[in-house]
């Protein structure tokens, strides 16, 4: 466990995203900030509480991401807001960011989550979200603590960095 | 001399980070960790980490598309 001295520097996260692609930046940021002595709480919220589940089944989609290019064949391919119309594109762009992520050894999810674990990041799951969406706690993991706005708030008013993804 | 090797090759932001932070746990002041990495993004990342952490970055260097790190444990 860190030492929370006076120098300690914290840091908070609202993680309100759960696609794949999106699980990304709070998971790396948190987990490096604790990998350089930063005290971490991610409070997790709306559609970020997905990231908590035991079984990780995480999508992307291209819908709303009209920036989103792919790789491909030393081109890249845009994926336009129409596509996930049609059945399946959705399911296959997941597959290619999956082989993606294998390829350029990129962590997967779970990785990044095992390692914000390891590291002690403090993990909130929102408790009015587990309400709202009819959500078990029994399938979230077990490292996390369930708590609302206010439980944020109090390390937010603490912390040096607080950021909303 | 290093004290031990960690391989970071092949890994992408921000592996190279965490498993430097894995090994360096397990090490004790004043022991050199060599860390060898691919991640070009590793150059400023590992002197970011070093200067944050005030462990000391002894040397960096490279050789094709490996880097080479060399951290005192503070």
């Amino acid at each position: 466990m860190l030492d929370a001295g006076e120098n300690t520097k914290k840091m908070t996260i609202i993680v309100t995203k759960g696609t794949l692609d999106w699980a990304y930046p709070p998971f790396i940021l948190g987990t490096t900030a604790a990998a350089m002595d930063v005290e971490v709480t991610m409070f997790f919220t709306f559609y970020g509480l997905q990231l908590l589940k035991k079984d990780l089944d995480l999508k992307v989609s291209t819908l709303g991401n009209p920036a989103m290019q792919m790789p491909m064949g030393g081109m890249h391919m845009s994926m336009p807001n129409i596509m996930p119309m049609i059945p399946g594109v959705d399911r296959m762009t997941t597959t290619m960011m999956k082989n993606l992520i294998k390829k350029k050894g990129v962590a997967s999810i779970e990785e990044l989550r095992e390692a914000a674990i390891e590291s002690d990041v403090k993990m909130i799951g929102c408790q009015m979200t587990l309400d709202l969406f009819e959500l078990d706690r029994k399938d979230m993991i077990d490292e996390i603590q369930i708590g609302g706005a206010a439980t944020w708030m109090e390390e937010a008013a603490k912390s040096d960095i607080n950021l909303y993804i | 001399m290093a004290d031990q090797v960690l391989d970071a090759k092949g890994l992408n932001c921000p592996l190279p980070i965490l498993k430097t932070k894995k090994a360096l746990k397990g090490m004790s002041s004043g022991q050199v960790l060599q860390v060898m990495a691919t991640d070009p993004g590793s150059i400023a990342d590992m002197t970011a980490f070093c200067n944050q952490t005030g462990n000391e970055l002894l040397s960096q260097s490279n050789e094709g598309d490996v880097y080479t790190f060399e951290i005192k444990v503070s």
